[in-house]
């Protein structure tokens, strides 16, 4: 028995009939069709899937759509605007914070919920938020490079 | 997963009630380790009754010598709140141990320990810090609330509303953490209170336990030197690939100690 779920995403209303078992992630991903948010482990450990709901950073793989009915949801398709990079993910390319690439748009959420709530964060304080993301192609050093110079910019 | 039947009461009542009528109803707090078994059809509930909107369950307030902790409050909020940092720092560091960022902004302390891991660590701070569960119908001391392996002293149907943990003159929490998880290999829960001293010890055994010889010996001199003569006995303790029982018994002693000092 599908449930109509309605959220607005990155800004726009939107709704959509789902199965309750339907996960936020194949919600965002086969509904919606914004493949920016990767599905890695399926299993909550590698954060590949990181989106934001009501500002706060969540695996969307391990979240029902039903449960995020009337919440404001911002996936990495929010950040460029008018065809410029966000500051964070300028910062990426700059330092060359990707290998591959794939967990990026999950570790570029995920930084941003560290910045909103420490503006100017040290390298162990990056490295400690890292916990839920994992990147196998071992490019930790530019990531944390790549978000305090992100930050950075975004400070101004 | 297998299909279910979502629910999402707005009420305390309403969500017992739900519970009561359904063939086999689960409560739904972070799901942060119900949708994982879920999805690994290791349960298969009929409804799932999401808890989100009770206003019953949310929220932190101090009463009296008390920190009343709302049972569908996460993770992030326990770290985040001023008076748990002030009053009970050593909650304040266990909650920011869980997990990953995002667990903690989705867990929640009454799903944790509703779950009963043995490796979770909230089991340790409510029977470190001798807590009371307050559900819809009783309280129940912490003591009497972990009765084994994923077991509760909870009813079916019957909800976790809060969690009343006694503000302590001093505690701490230290745990060697899985490095991956980040679970508790081993988590030991140490205080002072007004009911004397506590040893709580998580992700050791089946479910978590107090060690009395310690409790005794530092109720005596809160010191860690006089733990260094009290052996722990690996008979009962979990054994798996990350630990011999015979480590776990090592390990309880040294985070027991860490936890004195960092409590003094």
């Amino acid at each position: 028995m599908s449930v109509t779920v309605s959220i607005t995403l990155n800004g726009e209303s939107v709704s959509a009939a789902v199965e309750p078992s339907t996960l936020l992630v194949e919600l965002i991903r086969e509904h919606f069709r914004l493949t920016g948010t990767h599905v890695g482990c399926d299993t909550s450990q590698c954060g590949a899937c990181v989106v934001h709901v009501n500002g706060c950073s969540v695996k969307s793989c391990t979240l029902l759509a039903v449960q995020v009915e009337g919440a404001d949801i911002s996936t990495i398709e929010s950040l460029a605007k008018n065809g410029r990079l966000h500051p964070m993910q300028q910062a990426f390319k700059t330092h060359h914070g990707l290998q591959c690439g794939f967990c990026t748009p999950g570790v570029i959420m995920s930084a941003l919920d560290l910045i909103a709530n420490n503006p100017d964060p040290s390298e162990m304080e990056i490295r400690n938020w890292l916990e839920g993301n994992l990147c196998r192609c071992t490019g930790y050093n530019n990531i944390v490079r790549a978000i305090s110079a992100g930050a950075q910019a975004m400070r101004g | 997963m297998y299909q279910f039947v979502y629910q999402r009461p707005g009420s305390l009542p309403e969500a017992v009630e739900q519970s009561t009528q359904a063939r086999e109803g689960l409560f739904l707090a972070g799901g942060m380790t119900l949708i994982p078994t879920m999805k690994l059809r290791l349960t298969a509930p009929s409804n799932l009754i999401d808890l989100t909107d009770l206003a019953e369950l949310k929220g932190i307030r101090q009463e009296g010598n008390a920190i009343i902790v709302g049972a569908t409050t996460t993770h992030a909020q326990v770290v985040s709140t001023p008076e748990v940092r002030d009053l009970l720092p050593a909650l304040a560091a266990l909650a920011e141990s869980i997990g990953d960022p995002q667990v903690r902004n989705r867990g929640t302390i009454g799903g944790s320990i509703a779950n009963a891991d043995p490796a979770a660590d909230y089991p340790a701070a409510v029977v470190g810090l001798g807590a009371i569960v307050k559900t819809n119908t009783r309280t129940i001391a912490g003591d009497d609330f972990f009765t084994g392996l994923f077991e509760t002293a909870l009813d079916p149907n019957e909800l976790i509303v809060a969690v009343s943990f006694p503000i302590p003159q001093r505690a701490a929490y230290m745990k060697f953490p899985n490095p991956a998880s980040r679970y508790a290999i081993v988590g030991v829960m140490v205080s002072q209170g007004n009911d004397g001293v506590r040893v709580a010890v998580t992700g050791a055994g089946p479910n978590v336990f107090r060690v009395p010889e310690m409790e005794q010996a530092l109720a005596v001199n809160f010191a860690p030197e006089v733990l260094e003569e009290i052996t722990v006995s690996a008979d009962e303790l979990n054994e798996d690939l990350h630990a011999s029982a015979d480590y776990r018994a090592h390990l309880i002693k040294v985070m027991a100690k860490r936890a004195v000092v960092a409590a003094t």
